[in-house]
């Protein structure tokens, strides 16, 4: 025991003096949260429009200032004719044009009814969706009510309501997102980084023929990474809920015991890198490689996975982040206990004890 | 007695055969040295001894245990030293010393009459990082780490590579006064110079071992009679000497050149004069007592004749 004990001490003292893994294990995280919350989002705040009004009746005037109230669109200019457009367009500030053709209030009331034309700049297209989208709700929305106001009898409303997420915050999306991105960079990069540094500078030899048992060494890696990630996956939960305003709906102990069986899981993933990596660069290239790019691409937490083709699909239900943002986002925003997540849960602890099992068998007593 | 024994031990890498039929013992109490050149399977030979690699055939018994079967026991009474320095360059000398000192189960305070011979110099820099020490202070912790647990057994892998000259002095008094307190040591050196130092060697190149015994009946046994020439623009000379067909091989060796006949001519001065072209007293040449270099190469000339007279 003492001996690991003293094992676990070097460990924590190789991570205190190297402020480059202190970056990592704590500047990243903020830093990507930060990002994706404030930069990376799926919402409209203050696009520029321009309006191109020939009709400049009572009814144009009202839609456009409901467009303009909604908090979406800020009104760039007016324009006099179609010819401007393009100029304005160019000039790249403004993101669309709203058409009101001639007599719009007059044949608003007769068949077959009028037309207003949504012009977008559709270089960057999906913002260009999304501005035409929200103008077209805006304008739908003013005509329901006004045609409410007056004559129909028999109307049809569809009530929307969004569940666990009312006003559809992408925040919802990224907190848990970039916890299983994180959790599981940082717990498999370093520890396999820190055991093919051993390789690298030859204590490994030492470490070896010392009386230290191969679980020790493995479970001293294992611990200082342990702690320091559920210190991350708790600021993480922080910063999301208090910057953010990401709620913790379910129990905060099934959460980060979950959380802290997933990063077992990254630790254990990142041992058995470790003992087919030689050199640190190769550690931190397979990490990368095998570990981010799928966990970004295939986890569902950017793209959906019901939308993957078939083959993704099962590829997906490989990476253990899958699992894991299903599992935390019932927790986080539905209140859900583990009855709901108990399947997730069982494929992350099997993953696990698969990784741990290879990573024994891989790990050799001698040097090959 | 003997301590050591190293058994007909073959290894290979894919193709390469880092170790052939390779047979030495070592006895208690004896500082023995393993000499050649890099690349000639010393390490390899140390990783097989320390128990981290697996010898493809052959058989070795360190205090009787096998390190293949019995590697626990072989890895309790070692104290090895990997070629690299194993230390951790982040931690301070003391971290590291007492890092170790926990791994093996002891103290630093316990061990520090064992080890205080080695670490008293390195004392004041005891908070120093490990990574920020010269060649020579990295050799001498790295050292105490692998004294740290008293071992009988001490296992030296080129401890002197990139050292200067007077720590490696310092270095072989240091193995010296741990040999007399009856640790038996085996260390590996490509440099022949410090094979004087040794109670006996070995000498091997390609995975071969040439030949075993003291320094000085290594020596007695060189069978040729060794020349040295001595001059300017020696390495013009060096070329003419190697084409000649009565020199058997020539190779510089510092500032002079140490030259073996097949057939030694009459009067060697007269012949040198006549290959060279040049006038009397541009060169010397004088007999001389071989060194631990020149039975090196002598019988690494016999071990690869084709290549030999080209490589020396």
């Amino acid at each position: 025991m003492k001996r690991f004990l003293g094992f676990v001490w070097k460990e924590f003292l190789h991570i205190f003096r190297d402020y480059r893994t202190m970056l990592i294990l704590f500047g990243i995280p903020v830093a990507q949260i930060m990002l994706f919350g404030y930069v990376i989002t799926n919402e409209l705040k203050d696009i520029r429009i321009a309006v191109l009004d020939h009709s400049k009746d009572e009814v144009t005037r009202e839609i456009t200032r409901k467009i303009l109230s909604s908090g979406f669109f800020i009104l760039d200019r007016t324009l006099d004719s179609a010819g401007q457009m393009e100029e304005v367009f160019r000039e790249g500030k403004v993101k669309e044009v709203v058409v009101f053709p001639p007599g719009f209030a007059e044949n608003m009331q007769r068949l077959p009814g009028v037309d207003i034309q949504l012009i977008a700049d559709a270089s960057d297209a999906n913002t260009a969706q999304l501005v035409v989208n929200y103008t077209s709700a805006i304008i739908q929305n003013y005509l329901q009510n006004r045609i409410s106001e007056t004559s129909l009898p028999v109307k049809v409303n569809a009530g929307v309501r969004m569940f666990y997420n009312p006003s559809l915050k992408g925040v919802y999306m990224f907190v848990p997102g970039i916890m299983a991105m994180i959790l599981v960079l940082i717990s498999a990069l370093m520890t396999s980084v820190s055991i093919a540094r051993e390789k690298e500078f030859g204590t490994m030899e030492v470490l070896l023929v010392s009386p230290l048992r191969p679980s020790q060494i493995i479970l001293g890696k294992v611990t200082p990474y342990m702690a320091l990630s559920v210190i991350n996956a708790v600021s993480i939960i922080l910063l999301g809920n208090l910057v953010f305003g990401v709620p913790v709906q379910g129990s905060t102990v099934l959460l980060l015991a979950v959380s802290i069986l997933y990063i077992f899981l990254a630790l254990t993933i990142g041992i058995f890198i470790s003992t087919l990596a030689r050199t640190q660069q190769m550690a931190m290239f397979m990490s990368l490689f095998i570990m981010m790019l799928p966990t970004i691409l295939l986890s569902g937490f950017i793209f959906p996975i019901e939308n993957m083709p078939k083959i993704l699909q099962w590829f997906s239900a490989l990476m253990p982040p899958r699992w894991f943002i299903v599992v935390i986002k019932s927790i986080m925003l539905k209140a859900n206990g583990l009855l709901y997540v108990w399947k997730e849960v069982l494929i992350l602890a099997g993953m696990s004890l698969l990784f741990l099992v290879m990573s024994f068998v891989r790990f050799r007593v001698r040097l090959e | 007695m003997e301590f050591l024994e190293v058994i007909r031990v073959s290894r290979s890498f894919g193709p390469v055969n880092a170790l052939k039929e390779v047979s030495f013992s070592v006895n208690r109490g004896e500082l023995f040295g393993l000499i050649g050149p890099d690349g000639a399977g010393k390490t390899t030979l140390f990783r097989i001894i320390a128990s981290l690699f697996l010898p493809d055939e052959g058989k070795i018994l360190v205090k009787g245990y096998n390190v293949v079967k019995d590697y626990k026991q072989v890895r309790r009474i070692t104290g090895y030293m990997p070629g690299r320095f194993s230390l951790y360059h982040d931690l301070t000398v003391e971290e590291n010393l007492s890092f170790y000192a926990t791994v093996f189960g002891t103290t630093l305070k316990d061990s520090a009459a064992y080890i205080h011979r080695v670490y008293s110099p390195l004392k004041p820099f005891r908070k120093r990082l490990a990574g920020k020490l010269s060649g020579g202070m990295k050799q001498k912790l790295a050292l105490s780490c692998a004294l740290i647990h008293r071992p009988e057994f001490l296992l030296l892998d080129e401890p002197t590579t990139g050292v200067d000259a007077v720590s490696r002095k310092e270095f072989w008094e240091m193995l010296e006064e741990l040999r007399n307190m009856g640790v038996t040591i085996l260390v590996s050196t490509p440099y022949m110079d410090e094979a004087g130092q040794c109670d006996r060697v070995a000498l091997i190149d390609h995975g071969k071992l040439l030949q075993t015994g003291s320094p000085a009946e290594i020596v007695h046994n060189f069978s040729a009679k060794l020349y040295a020439i001595r001059g300017r623009n020696l390495y013009a000379l060096l070329g003419r000497l190697r084409m000649s067909p009565e020199v058997k091989y020539a190779f510089m060796f510092g500032r002079e050149i140490h030259l073996v006949f097949y057939r030694v001519p009459g009067r060697p001065a007269r012949w040198l004069e006549n290959l060279s072209g040049s006038p009397q007293g541009t060169f010397s040449i004088e007999p001389l007592d071989p060194g631990m270099e020149d039975c090196f190469v002598e019988l690494m000339g016999e071990n690869h004749p084709v290549d030999g007279k080209e490589n020396i």
